[in-house]
């Protein structure tokens, strides 16, 4: 058995070694269009994950939670869906997060969250980490359409004012710090700053 | 021969469904027993089995500064937007600014000690559970005209 599948590995190590009679040009053109439909269908199969759709296959109560807040309903019908805010918009960055994203597989076959009342009781515990994520990148997906730079501060409320021009400006508070539950309920809040 | 039978079965079959279905709404009748008697009430004065078109949504006043009391204990009124703010088991995101802990630092009006304070008059070390719950007293405003014309006139202490 073990002989057998040496000898075929030989046999496969030998064609690939030995230069094809096929044109040069034919070569290529298997390359070039090869090419062009696994990339396409790497990135059209990721794009799939990012779909709505998608993400309610297990997610449904939260993708449910977003339709009353300003990012999926508003005055001018521009809206944010999960991915927009959940992965990054970087292609590396995307890449680390899906591969990092396939451990939630083992969490959908053992059942972690599959009933309201496990995700209820788990809600802190994934809001923690999606807090931590985006402090981390000084939440990039927000800045993504919400530039700091583009702000115009008359435009604002005093408030608004106030913590935007000193700590945002400054660097030392970065959007989640406040902005947390913008598009979802909020887990128990017992213990996080400024609640 | 078979088209033409076809054709004539489809052509029964509609006839049959739009002459059931001009027939079929049940039209309205004015009935004594539900007039109003010219009684105006808040859905205007209209009969019982009117529908009145509704009125537009009023906004609510974005933000500005504290607006004056009316009376004395009057649960002073929201003047800022409160669209998704969650107040429930979880999560209270008035207190987020109007407690105690974060009033200093948010600039916004500390909620006063009787929010302690339970029933029976007892203090509490936080928020008693009975005024948990902020928009049973305290409410957002709009512009908008009073419904039923009142010549209430606020006490001149607080103005």
């Amino acid at each position: 058995m073990f002989k057998k599948l040496i000898a075929w590995l030989k046999q496969m190590w030998l064609i690939m070694r030995s230069p094809s009679s096929a044109s040069l040009g034919f070569i290529l053109f298997l390359g070039f269009f090869g090419g062009i439909i696994f990339w396409g269908g790497f990135n059209t199969g990721m794009e799939a994950t990012n779909t709505e759709a998608f993400c309610s296959g297990c997610h449904a109560p939260i993708v449910e939670e977003i339709q009353e807040t300003i990012h999926y309903s508003n005055r001018s019908g521009v809206r944010a869906i999960c991915s927009d805010c959940h992965v990054p918009h970087n292609w590396t960055d995307k890449m680390i997060r899906k591969v990092q994203a396939s451990k939630e597989l083992v969490a959908f076959a053992m059942g972690t969250i599959d009933t309201p009342e496990k995700f209820y009781e788990r809600r802190r515990h994934l809001a923690d980490r999606e807090w931590a994520r985006m402090k981390k990148n000084n939440s990039q997906e927000c800045r993504n359409c919400h530039e700091f730079a583009f702000m115009d501060f008359s435009e604002q409320g005093p408030r608004s004012v106030s913590m935007h021009s000193t700590a945002l400006a400054s660097g030392d508070k970065t959007c989640i710090d406040c902005h947390k539950g913008i598009a979802h309920k909020l887990p128990d809040m017992q213990g996080v700053e400024g609640w | 021969m078979k088209k033409q039978i076809v054709a004539a079965v489809l052509f029964a079959c509609t006839s049959a469904f739009l002459s059931t279905s001009a027939l079929g709404t049940p039209e309205s009748k004015p009935d004594a027993e539900i007039n109003n008697g010219g009684v105006a009430s808040l859905r205007g004065n209209v009969e019982l089995n009117t529908q009145q078109q509704p009125e537009a949504l009023k906004k609510v006043i974005a933000d500005r500064g504290p607006i004056e009391r009316q009376y004395v204990h009057q649960p002073p009124m929201i003047p800022h937007n409160i669209r998704h703010y969650e107040v429930d088991l979880n999560a209270n995101k008035c207190l987020s600014c109007h407690s105690w802990k974060n009033a200093r630092e948010s600039g916004a009006t500390k909620i006063s000690p009787t929010h302690f304070e339970t029933r029976e008059g007892m203090t509490l070390s936080d928020v008693s559970p009975r005024r948990y719950f902020c928009l049973q007293c305290h409410v957002p405003q709009a512009d908008a005209a009073p419904l039923v014309e009142n010549e209430f006139k606020p006490v001149d202490a607080l103005n």
